[in-house]
């Protein structure tokens, strides 16, 4: 993957903003000792692992990209926060249940997700909606997953989750 | 009854329902701890009870806090949460497994064996 300067500085930058809000927020004092001493070592983590946070994938062109695709991750949690509470919700009634009614199985699927991030992405939210547990992910992007109803794990295999998460990382492949 | 004494104890009471919701899923999660059958299905009910329960009883405490810099903590806290958590989980259920804790009986299907055997061996 070819990365030119332009994409380095972004990344730095961005790095380094989001870094120093973090600092100014957690510290909450503002006087010029803390906030430069704040910048400096924002300066340092943000020149060093940059790439760790900001990743150099062939999508990220402009700044307007990572906008865009910042917008789109926000419009996807909100989505995902309406799945956690909803299932919640579900597994709640199984525990409250007196005849507590689970059918535990493990099943596998396969993805094709571009690339770690997204898989991760959709890892931790397959795990984060209730009823379903990520187990492994495997070289062949095969996911093994825990389920605590066979009904779950039927919605899960419809593929609504896996095609909203492809939707994000869409042009990142 | 002046209107900024109306809208703080609207935002009291809201507060309450968020914090007695919470408390209601973490009750729900330590339920299903005792009344699951093995590790996995024990992780299903704690793990995600316990994360959307700490993000209800936080909202509630940000609710009460108002617009401070201590509820931007707390948000951040949830943040944190919310990545973290399900991680955990993860770790959790293929650690139990690798080491050889075995799903119950009342498990189905089970894909992931020959995986397991595959990278134990």
């Amino acid at each position: 993957m070819v990365r030119n300067a332009k994409q380095d500085k972004v990344g730095i930058l961005l790095t380094f903003i989001i870094m120093f809000v973090l600092w100014a927020v957690l510290s909450t004092l503002f006087d010029i000792v803390h906030l430069s001493l704040g910048a400096l070592c924002s300066l340092l983590v943000a020149y060093f692992s940059y790439d760790l946070l900001i990743r150099p994938s062939g999508s990220v062109k402009h700044v307007s990209d990572i906008l865009r695709n910042s917008l789109r991750f926000f419009m996807y949690t909100f989505w995902l926060l309406g799945q956690v509470i909803h299932s919640n919700i579900d597994v709640v009634r199984i525990v409250l249940d007196p005849k507590l009614p689970i059918s535990p199985q493990i099943i596998k699927f396969n993805s094709d997700l571009p690339h770690d991030v997204a898989l991760a992405t959709l890892a931790n939210s397959i795990t984060l909606t209730p009823g379903t547990l990520t187990l492994d992910i495997d070289e062949n992007k095969t996911y093994y997953i825990h389920c605590l109803t066979k009904r779950q794990g039927d919605q899960l295999l419809e593929g609504d989750m896996q095609a909203r998460v492809a939707a994000i990382y869409g042009g990142g492949s | 009854m002046m209107l900024p004494d109306i809208v703080s104890v609207m935002l009291d009471i809201t507060s309450i329902i968020f914090l007695f919701a919470g408390v209601f899923f973490f009750m729900a999660g330590s339920i299903g701890l005792n009344r699951m059958v093995d590790v996995y299905t024990r992780l299903h009910a704690t793990t995600k009870c316990d994360t959307l329960g700490q993000a209800l009883v936080l909202i509630g405490v940000m609710l009460y806090e108002g617009w401070t810099l201590v509820s931007i903590k707390l948000f951040l806290i949830i943040v944190f949460v919310l990545v973290t958590n399900p991680t955990a989980a993860h770790a959790l259920a293929k650690g139990a497994y690798l080491y050889g804790v075995k799903p119950c009986d009342q498990t189905g299907i089970d894909m992931y064996k020959e995986r397991a055997e595959e990278m134990l061996s």
